[in-house]
C-alpha cells in the first residue's frame, strides 16, 4: 500500500538545522494496521506527516500503491483523496455544519453528488450515533464527538488508508474510549492504518505491528506480543518501563 | 447679521430656496463614494493580502509571485506614505484628468482604503489555525481552494469588526472630495455658508450628520461583533 525509502527530514529554525528523520524504512501493506510509539520529539508525528506529504522529506521516497508521490510531476490533492487523516486537534471546520465537514470535500473534488454526499454522511453519523448533530456546528460538540466526526469526514472520501496522528491525546480521559471504538470497528473492517498513539493497549489488541521510532529512526519493530513482552533494544525497554509502570 | 435671530437664519440657510438640498444631495454623493470605494478597497485588499500571504508561505517562490509581492509592498508604502487629499488631487489632475469627479473619488478612496483593507484581511488569514489548512489539503483540496472555502471565510469573520471599522474611518474621510469639486455632505455645507455668509447652522448641520450616521454605524458594529461572539460560544 505505502512504502518509504531511506526517509530524511530536517527543519530549520532559528537556532539551526534540526535533523528529526534519519533514513526510515517501511512499509505498510493492504489492511496492516502498524502502531508507532515513541518519546515526545522522536520523529513519529513527523513520519507519519510526511506519508501524505503534508511535511515535504527532505530526501528518500515514498511510494503509494507502487507509485512514487513526492516527485514533481505527482498531483499530491489526487493522492491525498485516498488518504484519510486524522489530526490530534480534530481540526474540523468550525464554520460550517457537521454535515457540509463531512460531505464538504466530496462534493468539491465530484467523487459524489450533493444527494449521494449528503446521504452518506448520514449513514455515517448513524454509525457513530451521532445523526441528531448532523445540523450542529463544531464547537456545539464534546471533543470525543468531534474526533469521532473528524474520522468519518476522511471515511466519506472512501480512503484507501487512513493516517492517525495521536487521536486520542487532546481529549478528556473519559472520551478516549468512543474514539478508539470507531477505530477498531475500523481496523476489524479491513481497513489499512497507520496510528501514531500514546494508548498502548489499543497497540496491543489492533496492531499487526509496532514501531518504536526514536531520535529519528525505527529502532525496533515487531507483532505486539513480542513487542511488549519481549523488546529487544535497550531503549524500547526504557520507554516501555516509563510508560506501563 | 447679529441681530437676525436663529430662526431667521436656520431659514436662510436651510429653507429659503431648499438650500437644504445642498446637504441631502451631498450626503446622497458621500454615501455612494464611501460604499463602492469600500468595495473596491475589499476587492484590492484581498487581492494583495493573498499575494502577501502566498508570498510568505511558500518555500519555492517563482519569478510572478516574487514581483508581485514587490508590487504590492511598493503600493502599500505609497498609499500609506502619501496623505489622502494629494492622491486625490493626483488621481484628478495628473492620472485621470477626462474623468468623471464622482468616479475619480470612488477610485482614489478604493485605492487608498484597498492599502489598509490588506493589512485587516492579511492578519485575519494569519489568525486562522493552520490545522485548518491541513485539515482542507489532507482531504484532497487544492492550495486555492482550500484557501477559498475554507480559510477566508473564517479570516472574514475574525476581522468582520476591523472592516467595518474602515468603512466608519472611510466615510469621514470622503470629506475632503470637496477639493476636487465633488459637492459631497462636506463641500453641501460650504456651498450653503458661501451664499449665505453664514458658517454655524450649516457646518454644525453638517457636523451632526456625520456624528449621527458614524453613532448608528457603531451601534450596527456592536451588534455584529456580540452576534460574531455569540456564534463562538455556541
Amino acid at each position: 500500500m505505502i512504502s518509504v525509502k531511506n526517509l530524511y527530514k530536517t527543519f530549520h529554525n532559528l537556532s539551526g538545522p534540526v535533523e528529526v528523520l534519519k533514513g526510515i524504512n517501511c512499509e505498510i501493506r493492504k489492511g496492516e494496521k502498524v502502531v508507532i510509539v515513541g518519546p515526545s520529539g522522536s520523529g513519529k508525528s513527523t513520519f507519519l506527516r510526511c506519508m501524505n506529504l503534508l511535511e515535504e522529506p527532505t530526501s528518500g521516497e515514498i511510494y503509494f500503491e507502487g507509485k512514487l508521490i513526492n516527485a514533481p510531476d505527482v498531483d499530491i490533492d489526487k493522492v491525498r483523496a485516498q488518504m484519510g487523516m486524522v489530526f490530534q486537534h480534530f481540526n474540523l471546520f468550525p464554520h460550517l455544519t457537521v454535515r457540509r465537514n463531512i460531505t464538504l470535500a466530496p462534493v468539491l473534488l465530484k467523487l459524489q453528488s450533493k444527494e449521494e454526499a449528503d446521504e452518506n454522511a448520514m449513514r455515517l453519523l448513524k454509525r457513530i450515533g451521532l445523526d441528531d448533530k448532523s445540523e450542529s456546528y463544531p464547537n456545539q460538540l464534546s471533543g470525543g464527538q468531534k474526533q469521532r466526526i473528524a474520522i468519518i469526514r476522511s471515511l466519506a472520501m472512501n480512503p484507501k488508508m487512513m493516517l492517525f496522528d495521536e487521536p486520542t491525546s487532546a481529549l478528556d480521559p473519559e472520551m478516549v474510549g468512543e474514539v478508539l471504538s470507531v477505530m477498531k470497528e475500523l481496523a476489524a473492517e479491513g481497513m489499512t492504518m497507520a496510528v501514531v498513539t500514546h494508548e498502548m493497549n489499543f497497540a496491543k489488541e489492533v496492531a499487526n505491528r509496532v514501531l518504536f521510532i526514536d531520535d529519528g529512526q525505527i529502532l525496533e519493530e515487531n507483532e505486539p506480543d513480542a513487542f511488549f513482552s519481549n523488546p529487544q533494544h535497550p531503549r524500547t525497554k526504557d520507554f516501555l518501563s516509563k510508560i506501563l509502570s | 447679521m447679529n441681530e437676525r435671530t436663529l430662526m431667521s437664519r436656520l431659514y436662510d440657510d436651510f429653507i429659503y430656496q431648499n438650500r437644504y438640498l445642498y446637504l441631502v444631495k451631498g450626503l446622497g454623493n458621500t454615501v455612494v463614494i464611501t460604499v463602492f470605494a469600500l468595495l473596491i478597497g475589499v476587492l484590492i485588499g484581498v487581492f494583495i493580502a493573498l499575494v502577501r500571504v502566498n508570498y510568505q508561505q511558500s518555500k519555492k517562490k517563482g519569478l510572478l509571485l516574487r514581483l508581485a509581492n514587490l508590487a504590492c509592498g511598493l503600493y502599500l508604502t505609497v498609499i500609506r506614505g502619501t496623505p489622502m487629499v494629494v492622491q486625490l488631487m493626483i488621481m484628478y489632475f495628473v492620472i485621470w484628468a477626462s474623468g468623471a469627479p464622482i468616479m475619480i473619488a470612488i477610485l482614489s478612496f478604493g485605492l487608498n482604503s484597498g492599502a489598509y483593507v490588506a493589512e485587516v484581511i492579511r492578519s485575519g488569514i494569519q489568525s486562522v489555525d493552520r490545522g485548518q489548512t491541513e485539515a482542507g489539503r489532507s482531504l484532497g483540496l487544492s492550495a486555492g481552494r482550500t484557501m477559498r472555502v475554507i480559510i477566508l471565510p473564517q479570516a472574514f469573520k475574525n476581522v468582520a469588526p476591523a472592516i467595518f471599522n474602515e468603512f466608519i474611518v472611510l466615510l469621514k474621510e470622503t470629506s475632503v472630495a470637496g477639493y476636487v469639486g465633488i459637492q459631497d455632505l462636506t463641500k453641501g455645507g460650504d456651498i450653503i455658508r458661501s451664499i449665505t455668509y453664514d458658517a454655524f447652522p450649516p457646518l454644525i448641520a453638517v457636523a451632526i450628520v456625520y456624528l449621527v450616521i458614524v453613532i448608528c454605524l457603531t451601534q450596527v458594529l456592536h451588534v455584529i461583533e456580540g452576534r460574531l461572539a455569540k456564534s463562538d460560544l455556541r
